[in-house]
Parts: structure tokens; sequence; C-alpha cells
């Protein structure tokens, strides 16, 4: 298996315009979008509303309602229409943070929206996971991907600027925010002019505790990373969902808005408001830990 | 080869300002070079269509001329300036590894190419216009690729395969050739996969296995476009100016377990995901055919965005599930009437004979001409004078309109011989002419009256909005209704639902309503 390369979060440097092409605005080819064809099952991204479903009735459900017990604050925050890039928090080993993020937006929201989830491009190229991911929301982590999402599309997004780095630290480092990549997510939210609506998760990391990362499993098996829990590597892959029964706790903040067209272009914007995110939700993470008695009961 | 209908309305064309009158095609033998010159011939507009290749065309073609000729950029240039050439189409690209030889793939794919531009290229040069049919392999298929590839994106790795790599060196002449005559237009068309029912691709060959074979543990996106818009498209590019990099592939992106489901066939994942072009390699041992560009168009799949060439004023004709199902279609009917038409043989001398006998009755040239251009002018402005039309003239409107036109002409000849009577006897002449216009009058409004009658009984018979509605087949009734309103289109599915209730067509405006809907 190929080493995944990373792709970064903006786009990659654009061919030079052949000489006499008109650039089409993009208003116009947002107007020129495929339409529904109602018999399909599946969507031009190959999310599969049966199988999704499938997962939220079985997996999800229970894992939200009964194992962690969600709550959320704040879903006034993501709003009804239009696309929203919505950040959040990292970690654990096979992250239970994203799904329940889905579920709370389609719980509690007044307008329940499916949301897509960026994710590694890893996960388009590892057998079993290319399959599934693709069915169940994921989107790959490309910023045209995310652009066609939140600018053509109007759709909600959840990206995890930490990314890898997140979900590999271990317990020790629980609660404290990774670097946040280049950026990128600024950038392609002020490009599509959609809101970012910071999101913080209390439970994931006490739900499924990295305890160490092993590198030579990892290269043996071309896994992005092979982290030692509770459950995994001895109860076999399924350990990867053998979830402790943490209280979980979702914060929505106030949605940071860009109106102004070509602001990303500006790099120390896009890095300032990138510090800023990350620093509203390192401490917000901190007051939610402050207010919280019991990692089991909340 | 079936030969084509003639439409002389296409779904692909909105405007019909067409600049290129003599057009070369390269590649004519090849099923993309003779389809689109069948297509060109049906214009009035284009005055000569020249086709040449080192083979003889396989299809039959009413007025293209054949020259027997490769790329070589002599004799290529001498054909271009000894007919004017101002449009040249090169249809010959090899984009299938598994059609010939990755020597003979090169040999066509680079040195081909950059000879056609060498002929088309220079200060004297009187091409003006040159349409490429490129491949959405130039984007190859990496684990890391936008699901959407717009055409202003450069692929992230370097190319792996000889076919990609063809491509990419292929298209890069056309943008050298580009930057070099400033004044030429080029277009470069990416396609899709194409799938069709005449057409042979690897890909065909793969879907018309017993199982849809498959690399374990992945389910690649696919998007398709069907062998008609295909040559729509390129029609399309000829017909208006469109510089620049176009992706053409219809719309929607397929889950390859999806066209396994469409085809009605199981999907087989029984090529493992290491050492799969190890196993493919074997496969080819036994016939199945799987070239090395689709290995890893198996595993990671790629989407197209087509929204430019959209706003550039095409219109699909069947997106990616469309042209799979019409696929399915043909693969179940094609065991069965397999053999049953002569394949089409070129003879040059029977083909000289039908362009250039004396003998030959050309029904197409007799039926132009009966009236002059002048006349028709004339014509034309005293029917507008008389009947100020208060709503655009539709399709059925024409008719009548026609009929008008020929009744308005009966007054103007009445007139013209009175005119020349007037010169014998005045008196009578100017009575006689005046009784003349007063029935050209009266006979355009006549006109006038039966125009907007048969626009009231339009409007009054809410039964079907498309005339002989019952005698068209499920295709052309579908081909007809991407130019259809919303209310028309209300209409006609009640009617069908009343009447043949066939489900593809209900299921066609279905889609069409939708696609409308979003729209908005």
């Amino acid at each position: 298996m190929a080493e995944p390369t990373r792709t970064p979060l903006s786009l990659r440097e654009r061919r030079r315009q052949p000489r006499g092409e008109e650039l089409v605005p993009a208003e116009t080819l947002k107007s020129h979008l495929p339409g529904v064809e109602p018999d399909r099952r599946l969507n031009d991204w190959g999310r599969s509303e049966r199988i999704e479903g499938v997962f939220d009735a079985t997996l999800v459900e229970f894992f939200y309602r009964h194992w962690f017990r969600a709550e959320v604050e704040g879903i006034e925050n993501v709003p009804s229409t239009g696309g929203a890039l919505l950040v959040s928090n990292h970690s654990g080993a096979l992250p239970p943070d994203a799904a329940m993020i889905g579920k709370s937006i389609r719980e509690e929201h007044p307008h329940p929206r499916p949301l897509n989830i960026t994710v590694e491009h890893f996960f388009k190229g590892y057998p079993g996971f290319a399959m599934l991911t693709a069915k169940i929301g994921c989107v790959p982590a490309h910023p045209a991907n995310v652009h066609r999402l939140l600018f053509d599309e109007e759709q909600l997004v959840v990206v995890f600027p930490e990314g890898r780095k997140g979900t590999e630290k271990l317990y020790k480092d629980r609660y404290r925010l990774r670097r946040f990549g280049r950026g990128g997510f600024v950038e392609a939210a002020m490009r599509a002019r959609a809101p970012i609506v910071p999101v913080c998760v209390v439970g994931a990391e006490e739900a499924a505790p990295v305890f160490a990362q092993l590198t030579l499993f990892k290269k043996l098996t071309g896994l992005l990373y092979f982290p030692i829990t509770p459950t995994f590597p001895h109860f076999g892959l399924l350990g990867m969902l053998g979830y402790l029964p943490a209280k979980f706790k979702i914060r929505f903040l106030e949605p940071i808005r860009f109106e102004d067209e070509g602001m990303h272009e500006d790099k120390a914007l896009v890095q300032t408001v990138a510090h800023d995110i990350r620093a509203r939700i390192q401490e917000n993470l901190w007051d939610m830990l402050a207010l919280r008695k019991s990692v089991w009961f909340g | 080869m079936t030969a084509l209908r003639k439409q002389p309305a296409r779904p692909g064309a909105r405007d019909s300002a067409m600049d290129s009158r003599r057009i070369l095609v390269t590649g004519l033998s090849t099923y993309w070079g003779g389809r689109l010159a069948q297509a060109l011939e049906a214009f009035d507009e284009v005055e000569a269509v020249i086709g040449v290749d080192n083979e003889e065309p396989r299809v039959e073609l009413e007025r293209t001329e054949y020259v027997k000729v490769g790329a070589q950029h002599a004799l290529l240039r001498r054909v271009v300036e000894a007919a004017e050439i101002d449009t040249v189409v090169d249809t010959r690209l090899v984009v299938d590894s598994t059609t010939t030889t990755s020597a003979k793939a090169h040999d066509n794919n680079i040195i081909g190419t950059m000879n056609i531009l060498a002929a088309c290229s220079g200060v004297d040069s009187p091409v003006r216009k040159v349409v490429f049919k490129s491949s959405a392999h130039y984007y190859g298929c990496e684990q890391d690729d936008p699901a959407f590839f717009d055409e202003s994106m450069a692929r992230p790795h370097p190319p792996r395969t000889p076919i990609e790599r063809d491509i990419v060196e292929a298209e890069a002449s056309l943008n050298e050739f580009a930057e070099k005559n400033p004044d030429v237009t080029v277009s470069i068309l990416r396609f899709a996969n194409v799938l069709g029912s005449d057409v042979r691709t690897s890909h065909i060959g793969l879907f018309s296995l017993p199982a849809v074979p498959m690399i374990l543990g992945f389910d690649p996106r696919y998007q398709f476009v069907h062998e008609d818009d295909v040559v729509h498209a390129l029609e399309h590019a000829v017909k208006s100016n469109l510089p620049g990099i176009y992706n053409v592939a219809g719309d929607g992106v397929l889950a390859l377990s999806e066209v396994a489901g469409l085809l009605g066939k199981p999907y087989a994942p029984v090529l493992p995901f290491w050492g799969t072009g190890l196993a493919a390699s074997a496969l080819r041992r036994v016939g199945v055919n799987i070239p090395p560009e689709a290995l890893n168009q198996l595993r990671f799949g790629r989407g197209l965005d087509n929204r430019r060439f959209k706003a550039a004023g095409f219109d699909y004709g069947y997106t990616s599930r469309e042209a799979v199902l019409k696929l399915g279609e043909h693969l179940r009917l094609h065991p069965l009437v397999r053999g049953a038409q002569e394949p089409y043989r070129y003879e040059r001398e029977v083909e000289d004979f039908l362009r250039w006998s004396p003998h030959v009755k050309n029904a197409r040239e007799q039926s132009l001409g009966s009236l002059n251009r002048d006349q028709l002018a004339e014509l034309q402005r005293l029917v507008s004078g008389y009947a100020r039309a208060p709503e655009p003239v539709t399709d059925d409107q024409e008719q009548r309109l026609q009929a008008a036109e020929r009744a308005a002409e009966k007054a103007v000849q009445r007139a013209k011989k009175a005119e020349q009577r007037a010169a014998e006897s005045a008196l009578e002449a100017t009575e006689r002419a005046k009784k003349a216009e007063r029935r050209a009058g009266a006979a355009a409004e006549e006109a006038v009256q039966r125009l907007t009658a048969a626009s009231e009984r339009r409007d009054a018979a809410p039964e079907s909005p498309v005339e002989h509605y019952d005698d068209l087949a499920a295709e052309e009734v579908i081909a007809l209704l991407a130019s259809l309103e919303r209310e028309d289109l209300q209409a006609l599915r009640d009617y069908e639902r009343r009447h043949a209730n066939r489900s593809r067509v209900l299921s066609a405006i279905e889609s069409v309503l939708a696609r409308r809907e979003t729209r908005v």
C-alpha cells in the first residue's frame, strides 16, 4: 500500500488559463449543477441514504443515546440553510466525534440536514474502508471537495483541522489542541463565503483513549496509525469500536461569518482567524471540562 | 455499423450560427471520425467535409470526401491549403490501450498530433479552429484526487500508464500550438468513459461479461458519456467558438456497484487489492482485457465537473445513469440481433460515382433552390408586415406560417404579373394591381387569422403538447423533453399516464421535472 500523501487544504497551484478562454462566473456554474435523479440510491459523492440509514438506526443510535448519552448545547448556531463549515476538535483511535456531531444535528436541529464528514485520503485507498466511508457520508478532505460542498451544493461540512495529529495523540495529552494545519479550512470557508461554526466535543478522549502508538505494526498493516487502546488490538478490528461509556457533551459555538469576497487571498488574515478559532475551541473545552463533575456521568 | 438518423434539430445545439464551412476530420476510419463526418454532412452551412485517414471509412458517408493519407504533415498541409480548410477536428486519439499496441498508440497520439498541428500552423494557414478529442484519462485516478476534476486542475501526479503519458503530451503540444497561433481557436474536449451500442471500449467489454469485475474492497465512482453525446459535443465545438478545455461527461457520478445494478448483473470482486496488475495480466490470458489505465480507475474512480461545457450551451442527451441503462438494453438485445446487418464496406469507385457522376440525382440539392434568396426575403418582409405575430413562433405554428407564406407568395406573383401588364395598358393595370394588392392583403390577413386560430386551438387543446405524440417512440419522446416547458411537461406526464403509460417515458419526465425544480 502506498504511503498516503497528504493534501494541504488549500487549492493546488492552478494551471494558467489558456489564452482566449473566458472564465465562467461561479454563479453560472452553480446553476448548472446536475439535477437529482429520483431513482438513484446514491448521490454523486457515493453517499447512500440506505446504508447511512441502517448505520444511523443501529450503531450510531445506540452510541448516541445509550452509550455516550450525548448532551448538546448551542444547536441553534448551526444554520438551517446554506453552506456552513463545522470545525471541531478531534480525538480517539477510531474517532466517534464526527458521527456524534452528525447525529446531534439530525436529532436536535429544527431542520435536520445531512453532514458531510471530511476524512483523510487514506480511506479512499484502503480496501473495505474505501467502499464504506463514501457510503456513510465521508468525503476526502480535498479543498476542491470542500468548496463544492460549501459553495455549490450549500451543504454542511465538518472538518477536523488537527487531522491525524489529533487522533494520534496519547491519553496524557487529552483536550490539548494540536496545531490547526495551515489554516486551509478558513481559506475554504472564506472562498465559499460560508460561515464557520466551531464545535467542542468533550468525552471522546475518554471514550477511546490511546495509550501508545506502534510504528512497526502501522507499517505492516498499512493503516494510518496502530494504537493501543483498552480493546485494540487484542479484540481485533471490532475492538476499534470498543468505546468506554464516557459522557459526551457537544457545544456549538457562535458562527463566524465571512461576507467579503477575496478574503481568502489574505494569508495573514487566514492565519489570524485560524488561530482565533483554535483559541475559542480550546477556551470552551477548558470551560466544559471545569464544569464536568464526572467523566462517566457528566 | 448502423446508419445514423438525421435530425435537423439536435438536443445538443442551442445556437446555430456556424462559422466553420470547410472542415477536415482526421481519423475518418475511427468510430468517432465517421460519426462526426456523418453529423456534419447534415448541415447546409458546411460546404465541404474532408476526411483523412490511413484506412478506409467504415461508415456510409453521403458527401464527405475521403483522402487516404496518414499523418504526414507535408501531404496534409497540401490538402489543407488546397481545400482551404478552416476547421480541423482531430478524432484520432487512442485512449484505450487494448485497441492497439503501445508503440502504435504512441506514434498515433504524439507524432500524429504533432504532424497534424504542423499542417495547420503558419501565418498563411487557412485554419481558424482546431477541435481536439481528448480523454479524461488526462487526469488519471489517484488516491488524493478531488471528487470532481474541473478543467483548471492539473493532474496531481505524473502519468502512470503509456496512454496517460500520450494524452498529457498530446495536450501539451496543443497548448503550444495555441500559444504560437493566437488567432486559431483551440478547443480540447476531455471525454469521460464512453458507453453506447456501437462503440467498442474496454469498459463496455468489462460490462458485457456475465458479472462486473471489481477490486475487492473498492467501489469506485464512475462517470460516463453516451456515444451520441460525444458526437454532439464535437459538433457543438465545431459550431460554436469555444477556446480552451472542456470536460464532457454526463450528469451524475455512479458507484461501480450501482452500474452493475443498473445493468442487472452481479458484481464480482475478483481482483485482489494487492497485486492487482498481476491478476489483471492473468485475466488477460483468459480473454478478460483490463487495460492498465483502467486498473487505477477500478480502484479509485473519477468524477468530472461537467458544468463548464453546459455553461457553454451544450445540453446532454443522457445522464450517466441513462447511458448505462441504454447500454444494458443493448447488451440484452445484442445476442439476438448480432450479424443481422451487413457491415459497410468502402468501395472507392462506387463512392466516386455517387459523388461526381452527372447521372446521380441528388435529392438533397433538388429540394433547395426553387425560390431564390431575394424572393424569400421579400416574402418574409411582406408576411411579417401584415402578420405581427403576437407570440414566438413554435414548431407547430411554423408549418402554418409557411402555408401563409405560400399564399402570400402567390399574391406577390400575381401582383408582379399585373405590373407586367401595366406596361401595356396603364389604366387597366393600376386597377388590376390594386386588386392584386387587395388580394395579397386578404391572403395575408387570412394567414394571420389562421395563425391566431391555430394558436387558440393549441391553447384550447389540452391533450398533448407535442404534435403526433402517439406516433413517437419512447426514445424520441425522451429526446424532446429537454425542449419543453414545465407546464407542458406536466401535461405530457398526465397524458402519458392516461394513454401509453410507458414507465421509461414517465420516469424520464419526472427526472426532467425534478432537474428543473432543483435549478430554480
